[in-house]
């Protein structure tokens, strides 16, 4: 890499842990924010090595690309069965899933729920930003009631369309969760406090803790149809209300985590 | 290894433990939970994987999974669930990763029933999954080949980077019969240049079944067909029975095919000419020697558990020469030796004619027998 | 050589563990042999069967539409049964569960007390062992020896107690079918 700044000048750089792939990402989505924590707590875990990241169907389908280990790519919602599949063959390994809300709580709504279930050792970052990105805008299980999306023009009708699914609170009651958090990633202390919370869901794995999520409420400014910085705006005002932050599920070995 | 009393579930697994097997998942379905019960007592105290998944569309994708790292890992199910399986097959097929799947066929479609059937054959050796991906299927007749054709699907599935379907029905899981299992093999952990097990003093791999431009997608279908003919070439496998002077051939592959043993021995002894060619892969399917036989014979008696379906493949091979008759029991029936006996004497002593669609003729004497 | 034999009851009535035995007997004797059973929710309290054939070369159908032997354990069985005995065949009849006699005169029909007979030897359970006994005398597949020799081989070592009240329960069935067939000559 070419050195413009001077090292004593340098507070900001590309974490080892990521490619020098530019992503492909729509201007001022989160998935960058989220990626950029990930990658830095691997750095300061020493971890990328030893990791394997399963990439799901959806908007984030490519992030095999951004980091610099090893990566598979699974079928929509099948990210947690996968990850269930390499960490039972390579306990020693580090197996993360990055899925966003119609992957994890549509689709992958079984898998996701066995994974728990089953306390598999695995690291889940689910990123929450109440809609499907990738086709282009339609409902996710995770739309907010009265939230128009190109499936629910008139807003999301409760009455046909069903409530919303806080899967942290879901995922919060099974035995098998270590440690089960909700974030927020519209702005900078929330952010930090969202990377505290992926440290100590990488730490529960490596102490062999059980299962651990850490779901992320993030933006859609181009299907939401709304330019980023109201985007973020829209998160505090709109989605953190009915997805209250917090540790939905920090079990007893996990509570001693310094992060 | 001594011959023991082996009932052809039990034997599937025990074969996949000592072939090396380090992983299993599935989800119980009739009439192949034996496999999912051995694997659960045996895999642990090997100390190997055993997950009994939420469900057989969870169970494939665990397999998956599995097998990017290289391990030798394996599924299996019926008919029901096999379809579950089938996206994930796909995706499997897709990231070029070997699997082994095997399938113990009930009568369908939908729920169906737990009798033996031979149903899933086009979906086996057709079908499945999406897309357009060539995979090895094997059917086994007996325990002992079973046994043998399970061993053998870790090893080409490994060689040709491929999916190994073992076809099955009810009928071979659920038998006894004397069988001798291999020795134990040691787990053995290739660290193939492809698996995905972890970037350590290495460059980072990635496995997947995404190909976003399509003239990427086209060759890596051209490379799925370039070792398909590798596979063509190497793996074609039958076994015949009384075809060197036969006038007339049964074709049958599974059940189907040592039902029709019986049949073919007792038209024997009535002097009838008659031999069997029983496909062992039914992909690749032995085209050549059917082709060879067609040369050479009077007609062909199909016979299958399921409305003709390797029938096609029987009239592709014989190009029109001969007639090609056909006899099936499809939902859950199996034939007994007699019935098929007397197709063969109705083969043999009737003039017959070469027909578009031996099926038609086949479902007017089927009507007429189930009155 | 190839021969079939059918056997037929209530599931736990040892119907599957009969052909067993008969089928560890045939391969210890250097045969093949194939055991099939019915299985799926008719196990469940309903009627199992398991065809055995044993024969000297490499078995095709595991299954016979017209066996030349059928063990009937019980009434369902026995209706069902009784009119596909190869001509010629044996049938061997749980009397104590079947209130009918066969209509059929082209084959060896045996009556066998087969309940009261498993008591007297000590356990009800031993009906399966009973009947096997039987079924040898008329239909001598194998010798009641070989039968006994398989038994005693393949059974766990936590049952081989049980050992001695089988093979009475044998022994019983043989006799009392030996006598049986005495009478019928």
């Amino acid at each position: 890499m070419v050195t413009i700044v001077k090292p004593e000048n340098l507070v900001y750089s590309r974490p080892q842990a990521f490619t020098e792939f530019p992503t492909h990402y729509c201007p001022g989505c989160t998935h960058g924010v989220a990626h950029r924590l990930i990658a830095e707590v691997l750095d300061e875990m020493a971890l990328t090595e030893r990791t394997i990241g399963v990439a799901p169907v959806g908007c984030s389908v490519f992030a095999y690309n951004y980091f610099d280990c090893d990566f598979v790519e699974a079928a929509h919602g099948r990210a947690p069965a996968m990850a269930t599949g390499i960490k039972r063959v390579l306990p020693e390994r580090i197996v993360f899933t990055y899925q966003g809300d119609g992957d994890l709580a549509s689709i992958g709504m079984a898998e996701i729920m066995h994974a728990a279930a089953r306390g598999e050792n695995i690291t889940v970052v689910f990123i929450n930003n109440a809609i499907y990105g990738m086709t282009g805008g339609q409902m996710a299980p995770t739309t907010l009631p009265g939230m128009k999306t190109t499936s629910s023009p008139l807003g999301r009708d409760v009455e046909t369309q069903g409530f919303p699914i806080r899967m942290s609170e879901i995922l919060a009651n099974m035995d098998g969760a270590g440690y089960i958090v909700r974030r927020s990633l519209h702005d900078p202390k929330n952010i930090r406090m969202a990377k505290k919370a992926i440290r100590i869901a990488f730490e529960t794995q490596v102490r062999g803790l059980g299962f651990s999520m850490v779901e992320l409420l993030s933006t859609c400014p181009t299907n939401w149809g709304i330019s980023p910085l109201e985007s973020l705006t829209w998160v505090e005002e709109h989605m953190v209300p009915a997805y209250p932050l917090g540790d939905y599920k920090v079990a007893a070995g996990v509570a001693g985590i310094k992060a | 290894m001594p011959r023991e009393l082996l009932k052809g579930n039990v034997a599937m697994a025990e074969a996949a433990i000592r072939a090396g097997l380090e992983a299993y998942f599935g989800y119980p379905i009739t009439p192949q939970t034996e496999i999912l019960e051995h694997f659960s007592k045996r895999l642990p105290e090997l100390g190997r994987a055993f997950v009994q998944a939420e469900s057989e569309v969870a169970a494939i994708n665990m397999i998956y999974g599995a097998a990017c790292t290289g391990a030798r890992v394996m599924g299996s199910s019926s008919s029901p669930g096999v379809s579950l399986m089938m996206e994930g097959l796909s995706y499997i097929a897709g990231t070029e990763i070997p699997t082994v799947l095997i399938n113990v066929m009930r009568g369908g479609p939908g729920l169906g029933n737990i009798a033996p059937s031979q149903g899933d054959y086009f979906q086996a050796v057709y079908g499945g999954g999406h897309g357009d991906y060539p995979r090895i299927v094997l059917a086994p007749s007996t325990v002992q080949e079973a046994i043998d054709l399970t061993v053998l699907s870790f090893d080409l599935a490994e060689k040709y980077r491929t999916v190994v379907i073992l076809i099955a029905d009810g009928s071979i899981g659920q038998m006894m019969e004397p069988a001798e299992l291999p020795e134990m093999r040691p787990v053995n952990r290739v660290d193939w240049p492809w698996a995905t097990n972890g970037a350590i003093g290495r460059e980072r791999r990635i496995l997947s079944s995404i190909y976003i431009d399509p003239n990427e997608e086209e060759i890596t279908n051209l490379r799925l067909f370039e070792r398909w003919k590798e596979i063509q070439k190497n793996e074609v496998r039958y076994k015949e029975y009384y075809c060197d002077d036969a006038d007339f051939v049964v074709v049958g592959f599974g059940t189907a095919g040592r039902v029709a043993l019986s049949s073919v021995r007792a038209a024997r002894q009535q002097g009838i000419k008659v031999g069997l060619l029983r496909p062992v892969s039914l992909s690749p399917f032995p085209y050549q020697v059917l082709d060879e036989l067609s040369k050479r014979v009077q007609a062909f008696l199909v016979v299958e558990m399921n409305m003709g379906q390797m029938l096609n493949d029987v009239l592709m091979a014989t190009k029109g020469r001969v007639p090609v008759e056909f006899h099936g029991r499809p939902g859950g029936v199996v034939p007994f030796p007699d019935e098929i006996l007397a197709e063969i004497q109705r083969v043999a002593t009737t003039k017959l004619s070469v027909a578009p669609d031996p099926r038609h003729a086949w479902y007017d004497r089927m009507l007429a027998m189930t009155k | 050589m190839q021969k079939e034999i059918l056997i037929a009851g209530f599931g736990g009535q040892g119907v599957l563990f009969a052909g067993q035995v008969l089928a560890y007997a045939a391969m210890d004797t250097g045969h093949e042999v194939t055991w099939i059973p019915s299985y799926g929710p008719e196990m469940r309290g309903g009627t199992a069967n398991c065809t055995v054939v044993i024969a000297d070369e490499e078995i095709g159908s595991p299954l016979v539409q017209y066996p030349p032997a059928v063990v009937a354990l019980n009434l369902p069985s026995f209706d069902k049964y009784e009119a596909l005995v190869q001509p010629g065949g044996v049938l061997v009849v749980n009397q104590s569960m079947v209130d009918r006699k066969a209509q059929r005169d082209d084959i060896t029909v045996l009556y066998i007390p087969g309940n009261e007979m498993a008591e007297a030897c000590g356990n009800r359970r031993l009906l399966n062992m009973v009947m096997t006994g039987a079924l040898l005398a008329a239909f001598p597949v194998m010798s009641l020896d070989e039968a006994k020799t398989a038994l005693k081989a393949h059974l766990p070592a936590k049952h081989q107690k049980l050992i001695p009240n089988n093979f009475a329960a044998m022994d019983k069935g043989y006799e009392t079918a030996k006598e049986q067939l005495g009478r019928n000559q």
